[in-house]
């Protein structure tokens, strides 16, 4: 066990206004660990998620990904810096897949390699074929993303992720916009990144996924962590009432 | 309708209609220039920027063009500023239509979906790349149409110069009734001369909208 952990979240809290979004959260997540995060709808689990990459700032607190601090302060223009350089190493995937429509499959792949990491034309495609055949997708490179599926679109958004060789990967409910004969493909994909031990955290609504893949489990609600441990103590035998109602509620939502 | 006399006068037009033309083929690429900066001032981080940008917007908007127009060429020459009657009607004109164009601009970026720009900074990618490779490409495709609304308006209001003594299709409508009492087929020629312009400002539009889509 590395005595730092990968990702270390201590004391996170964010407000807007006077509306407190997330209270006092610590969370550290070694490389390799699995995490989900679940709990109701506006509990505070995806600003967590974007707060790890600086979509959301935190208000306070601090964010640390391998010994670098995420959430630096510096003046704007350090600033910007600091976080274009960060999010290189983690990647996201989002609940709507955000695709870029005016480019094919390759041309989303590529985009950001090409311009951040000055690789050539040879290399990146290389890269965007390397990437799609990791998720079952190389017969689609040179399609536009209107002529995908849900499925495909998020798979390429996976892809478009990994071509980055991301440290972290982040995804954001990242299956729930999908029909669900679908969402079986994605998780697939997101199963062969956990046996090729990528550091993930997932913040789903998938309670049979997260129990299958994940290393632990921290259910959130009002913006604090109710409760965290493995799995099978989470969805067997919880020990708070809020995470037992919400569980109930939850399993009997999806009969 | 007197038909002779619109054959006689009708060389005079074609070249007026040119002179309007050219007008409004100045005009657009002024309006473009102003409308993209008061675009990029008004969705500038800082506030004086953002100032400025609705400053101009409000003020040239709120304003009729024909009062921009004197202002620039009657009440120029009063601060040092002495153009002639073509170039302070283009002047005028375009930086009018650039207040215009700005809000069609803005309007088509702030248009292209938010995650868009999220999923572009996730990568790494900085404000100026995702803006220049996500986020305008897409935006672009958006304001070819809205552009051409503001397009039409600038041609038609071309007319404006008239007063200031451009020898376009309005002013030289005018001057042939001056002479020759008619009215009813003068304004007729020229407007049938605008129509065309119009006609084929709007094809040449609509042929770059389809060809934006395809690809």
């Amino acid at each position: 066990m590395p005595d730092t952990p990968f990702i270390d979240i201590r004391h996170a809290a964010k407000s807007f206004g006077s509306l407190e979004v997330l209270k006092d959260i610590n969370l550290q997540v070694q490389k390799g660990q699995i995490v989900a995060i679940i709990g109701p709808s506006g509990s505070g689990k995806s600003t967590l998620l974007r707060a790890i990459n600086e979509l959301d700032p935190l208000t306070s607190g601090e964010v640390w990904l391998e010994g670098v601090q995420v959430n630096k302060k510096l003046s704007h223009s350090q600033y910007e810096k600091h976080v274009n350089q960060v999010r290189q190493d983690i990647g996201m995937v989002f609940q709507h897949f955000n695709l870029f429509p005016h480019l094919t499959v390759r041309g989303n792949i590529t985009l950001a390699p090409k311009l951040l990491k000055g690789i050539s034309t040879e290399e990146a495609n290389r890269l965007a074929e390397e990437q799609l055949a990791k998720v079952g997708l190389s017969e689609k490179i040179d399609a536009y993303p209107s002529q995908l599926s849900g499925g495909q679109k998020q798979r390429v958004a996976i892809a478009r992720a990994l071509a980055m060789k991301p440290k972290v990967m982040l995804f954001d409910e990242a299956t729930s916009a999908l029909d669900p004969e679908l969402v079986e493909e994605v998780n697939l994909v997101m199963k062969q990144l956990a046996q090729e031990h990528m550091t993930m955290i997932i913040v789903t609504h998938e309670m049979g996924f997260a129990q299958d893949v994940c290393d632990r489990v921290l259910f959130m609600d009002q913006g604090v962590v109710v409760e965290e441990g493995p799995p099978d103590v989470i969805f067997r035998n919880p020990e708070n009432e809020r995470t037992r109602n919400f569980l109930r509620k939850h399993l009997a939502a999806q009969k | 309708m007197d038909i002779d006399l619109i054959l006689r006068v009708y060389p005079f037009f074609i070249e007026a209609a040119w002179v309007t033309i050219q007008l409004s083929v100045l005009t657009t690429i002024l309006g473009l220039a102003c409308g993209a900066l008061g675009a990029a001032a008004r969705m500038s981080r800082l506030a004086v920027f953002r100032w400025i940008g609705a400053a101009y917007v409000s003020v040239f908007r709120g304003t009729p063009a024909l009062i921009q127009v004197f202002i620039l060429y009657f009440g120029g020459p009063q601060i040092g500023i002495q153009l002639d009657s073509f170039a302070a009607g283009t002047i005028a004109l375009g930086v009018n239509i650039g207040a215009y164009m700005t809000e069609t601009i803005r309007g088509a970026i702030v248009s292209v979906d938010k995650g868009q720009t999220e999923a572009s900074r996730t990568l790494g990618m900085s404000r100026w790349k995702t803006m220049r490779y996500v986020i305008l490409p897409q935006a672009m495709r958006m304001m070819i149409r809205p552009l051409g609304v503001n397009i039409n308006a600038l041609i038609k209001g071309t007319a404006l110069v008239a007063p200031i003594s451009v020898v376009e299709l309005t002013y030289t409508a005018q001057r042939f009734i001056g002479s020759t009492y008619k009215p009813f087929e003068m304004f007729l020629l020229a407007g049938l001369l605008y129509m065309v312009i119009i006609y084929v400002a709007g094809q040449g539009i609509a042929w770059l909208d389809r060809r934006a889509r395809i690809t």
